[in-house]
């Protein structure tokens, strides 16, 4: 193989195993082989918890919302101290969001953290407490390359989960389904692949796994259906856990992961036979992760024409890739939040239990608009116009004008407040590097005519950089 | 603004290419459907399963209060619309709307072997498919796939939102999604994406890149028109502050335009009512029937109620009996209401829900909602219903 596609080759996998790849360090992985860098990058992925939300504080306020939530009637002051807590959850909430996309921008273990994002997606979860979704997000992190048995306990055990499924509410004699539906609909097994029946009776298997006060989890005896279950054909005094072994016993649970994570990082037109690849392997491998991965990232079909620069980037890949390639720091991160929201992904707030649907639903309309305007707002510290409006009638006047200039300080402004290291971005390349070589290293398509005729027009390195990644190319990974 | 100076403002924009102002121009020269003629569907979604019994309450029947302990809504509370249903006090905003002939209640309306997975159900919903059916096309996208007269363009189905439901989505066509069409207008009209735009015809084949090219021409146009289109209006009408408000608001701006749109889409989320329902949900009706009272009140002021239909759905109703953690869960058929100043049935459509039997513990469905939708077709957007839903389905007579 020429060195060239070996280039081309890693670039891919660092796109898609992680957010990007910097000209610099491509160059030098580039010598290895693809085997020796996946290794690599399974081997970097180390576990690093989030720790931002204090475990002591947000007890606290728990067991004064518990006491609060117990009373009938509030005085004044008890509903301010209620409110108060709401106000410092919502708060704690939001720095726990920009705690990991600064996390997913600065970290140097790229594969642990698109893992992360992986599973954030598949056990998709709201929790208004910040400790339950950062326990959750931690659960997913540690255990994301590792077995998919012990993840899916643990994620099946964390109170977030509990409560967000209503397995909390789940008794004996009184079985609220709702969590045993999802376990089998969305986390293990996908639709028709169970009768309604295994529902209702692995509901009662999972009666009385509950958390306590302090947000750790319990096992409520009292609670918990002791009668018989018959669950896939099989009959006993089933707990939770020996449903979720009848369930991995299924090798339809270890394809439809493979499946979902094919689409997720290969296409998301799944090729039915490569999907099959994976699943026996996973299944064989014991519900090994890293196992499944290394598979993936190995074989041939991964780097085919039709896998490469093709698929749709979330808006996060979008975001963090963005940030990484181009060193930004946000001075405000809270604009972070509020780019994740216009896109249609709000870390911790999937729309609803079965996650973002992803591909071509990330692009509507107005989301399309907005993600090729971002570039220009973050790189060159732009203006912003979609938050802190005033008359949409000046709007519309202000940009049928082409003289913006004219017009600037009468527009109100609201900024990105980022900024871009330019000087160490630039300084990744090869001296003399020309404004089509930056092009085609910056974009996962091939180059068409047009791009090339386009910026070899360009001036600079930096002109051309923020009009690459404005482009609807740079929305392709 | 008056009946004259609304069809001229409307005229001077709507026909600016034409360059001759509307008014100058013989009658019969105005296209009909430009002027207030031109019918509007509004559908309002409920996001996760709306609780039907506790939003209309059937407090005429004892089996209510037996199955509902700790929930049921008092029949003192109750805002009584016949001896049998009543309106969540909550809901008290739509009482002079009801009372004026604007609403219908559909009562029962559901689904044979309904689903009870949030996510299923709501795309059984927004695709109009049967329940072992999986659609990846949403009933108003066929609609705009039908190619007819008035849905050739993103525009002629808008959703205020950030995003686009499958329920607009088609084969060929998709509806637009905007929440402000002045910060989508701005976006589409940079010099720099019209030079990416230019001479681009290689862009334009079914994969992802063509995809996106062909969702930024078609953006372009659409928010140029509906920018110079709506923004010569201005609402005097006061709305409640919430966002389903807010975008009721929107919706109203747009008819009141005169924009060619015929298909809005809003939607209302957090009805998964599994625990401590009374609140919750009672904060999400008020919500909902504020901003609709205002909205149809707007329209009213507008004269154009009479050219619209709105319907609210959600994707299911919840279990007749209520849970132990004093909410309800996912159950099956539910209510549907109409609004609009040409019901053909206003009131209570059908028959209250029985609650004596019951389909293991869920509502029996007295009407599909595709008979619901295959009215609306047929009779409001002037399309044949069975060429959209697939088959052809029963109208019924509330329009």
């Amino acid at each position: 193989m020429s060195a060239k596609d070996n280039f081309i080759k890693v670039k891919h996998l660092y796109n898609r195993a992680g957010f990007g790849i910097s000209y610099a360090d491509l160059h030098k992985l580039s010598k290895k082989s693809i085997e020796k860098n996946v290794a690599g990058l399974l081997k970097e992925a180390k576990d690093d918890s989030i720790s931002l939300v204090s475990d002591t504080e947000s007890r606290r306020q728990m067991l004064v919302q518990a006491g609060l939530y117990a009373k009938k009637d509030l005085t004044d002051e008890e509903k301010k101290i209620r409110q108060e807590i709401t106000r410092m959850q919502n708060e704690v909430s939001k720095d726990l969001n920009i705690a990991w996309i600064d996390k997913l921008i600065n970290t140097t273990s790229p594969l642990r953290e698109k893992m992360t994002l992986f599973w954030h997606g598949h056990f998709a979860c709201r929790s208004n407490e910040p400790l339950y979704a950062q326990q959750l997000n931690n659960i997913q992190r540690t255990h994301g390359l590792g077995s998919f048995k012990t993840l899916l306990v643990e994620v099946s055990k964390s109170p977030a989960m509990l409560q967000y499924l209503n397995n909390q509410q789940n008794r004996k004699g009184k079985p609220n389904e709702n969590f045993a539906r999802e376990l089998m609909e969305l986390f293990t097994l996908g639709r028709g692949k169970y009768t309604e029946n295994d529902i209702k009776e692995s509901a009662r298997s999972f009666t009385g796994w509950m958390y306590d006060k302090d947000g750790a989890f319990i096992f409520r005896q009292n609670l918990h259906d002791e009668g018989t279950k018959t669950f896939f054909g099989k009959t006993g005094n089933f707990d939770g856990e020996n449903i979720i072994d009848l369930i991995l016993a299924k090798p339809d649970t270890a394809e439809f992961i493979s499946r979902k994570v094919y689409k997720f990082f290969v296409n998301d037109q799944p090729n039915e036979v490569h999907v099959k690849e994976l699943g026996d392997h996973f299944y064989a491998s014991n519900y090994d992760i890293s196992a499944l991965m290394q598979k993936m990232f190995t074989s041939e079909w991964f780097y085919a024409p039709e896998n490469v620069g093709t698929k749709i980037k979330s808006p996060i890949e979008f975001l963090v890739g963005l940030s990484r390639e181009f060193y930004v720091t946000y001075n405000k991160p809270q604009i972070l939040i509020q780019l994740q929201s216009s896109l249609g992904q709000y870390l911790f707030n999937p729309p609803n239990v079965a996650g973002w649907p992803g591909g071509q639903n990330w692009i509507d309309s107005s989301s399309l608009m907005l993600r090729m305007r971002i570039p220009s707002l973050v790189l060159n510290d732009g203006e912003i116009d979609f938050s802190g409006k005033a008359d949409p009638e000046d709007e519309a006047v202000i940009a049928l004008n082409k003289n913006t200039a004219a017009n600037k300080n009468s527009k109100p402004k609201s900024y990105v407040n980022a900024n871009a290291d330019w000087s160490k971005f630039l300084s990744t390349f090869p001296k003399g590097i020309s404004p089509t070589e930056l092009t085609s290293f910056l974009l996962q398509p091939k180059l068409n005519d047009k791009i090339i005729k386009m910026v070899s027009n360009n001036k600079g390195l930096r002109s051309t950089a923020v009009e690459i990644t404005s482009m609807p190319e740079y929305q392709l990974v | 603004m008056n009946r004259r100076n609304f069809l001229r403002n409307t005229g001077f924009v709507a026909a600016g290419s034409l360059f001759v102002p509307a008014f100058m121009k013989p009658f019969e020269a105005l296209a009909l459907d430009e002027l207030s003629l031109y019918k509007n569907l509004v559908v309002v979604q409920l996001s996760g399963g709306n609780d039907g019994l506790n939003t209309v309450v059937p407090f005429g029947n004892d089996i209510y209060y037996q199955k509902r302990k700790s929930i049921a809504i008092k029949p003192q509370e109750v805002i009584k619309l016949n001896n049998m249903q009543g309106l969540n006090p909550n809901m008290a905003a739509l009482q002079e709307i009801y009372d004026q002939g604007w609403m219908t209640i559909i009562n029962d309306v559901g689904y044979p072997n309904p689903d009870r997975s949030h996510f299923r159900s709501m795309d059984i919903w927004q695709t109009g498919s049967d329940s072992n059916q999986f659609l990846s096309t949403g009933w108003i996208g066929r609609y705009l796939d039908s190619n007819c007269q008035t849905c050739k363009f993103p525009y002629t189905a808008i959703e205020v939102d950030d995003s686009l439901s499958l329920a607009m989505k088609g084969q060929t066509k998709k509806g637009i999604a905007l929440k402000d069409p002045a910060s989508l207008f701005n976006n589409t009209n940079n010099p720099f994406f019209k030079a990416v735009l230019q001479n681009d015809q290689e862009h334009l084949d079914e994969d992802n890149l063509g995809y996106l090219y062909k969702t930024m021409i078609e953006t372009q146009s659409s928010a140029s028109y509906i920018q110079n289109t709506s923004k010569i209006y201005q609402s005097k009408f006061t709305y409640p502050s919430s966002g389903f408000a807010n975008q009721l608001k929107t919706v109203s701006k747009f008819i009141s335009s005169g924009l060619k749109t015929r298909v809005y889409y809003v939607s209302l989320s957090g009805f998964d009512t599994h625990v401590n329902q009374i609140g919750q949900q009672g904060n999400l009706l008020k919500q909902y029937s504020e901003g609709m009272a205002a909205f149809i009140k707007d329209l009213k002021n507008n004269n154009k109620l009479e050219d619209t239909l709105v319907i609210t759905f959600s994707e299911f109703g919840r279990r007749v009996e209520q849970n132990a953690s004093s909410g309800t869960d996912h159950g099956t058929a539910n209510n549907m209401f109409v609004f609009g100043g040409r019901l053909k049935k206003q009131g209570i459509f059908n028959d209250a829900p029985n609650l004596s039997d019951l389909d293991s513990g869920d509502l029996k469905y007295q009407l599909d909602f595709r008979q619901v939708y295959g009215t609306i077709l047929d009779k409001w957007l002037d399309v044949n219903n069975g060429e959209i839903l697939n088959k052809k389905f029963n109208t019924l007579d509330f329009i």
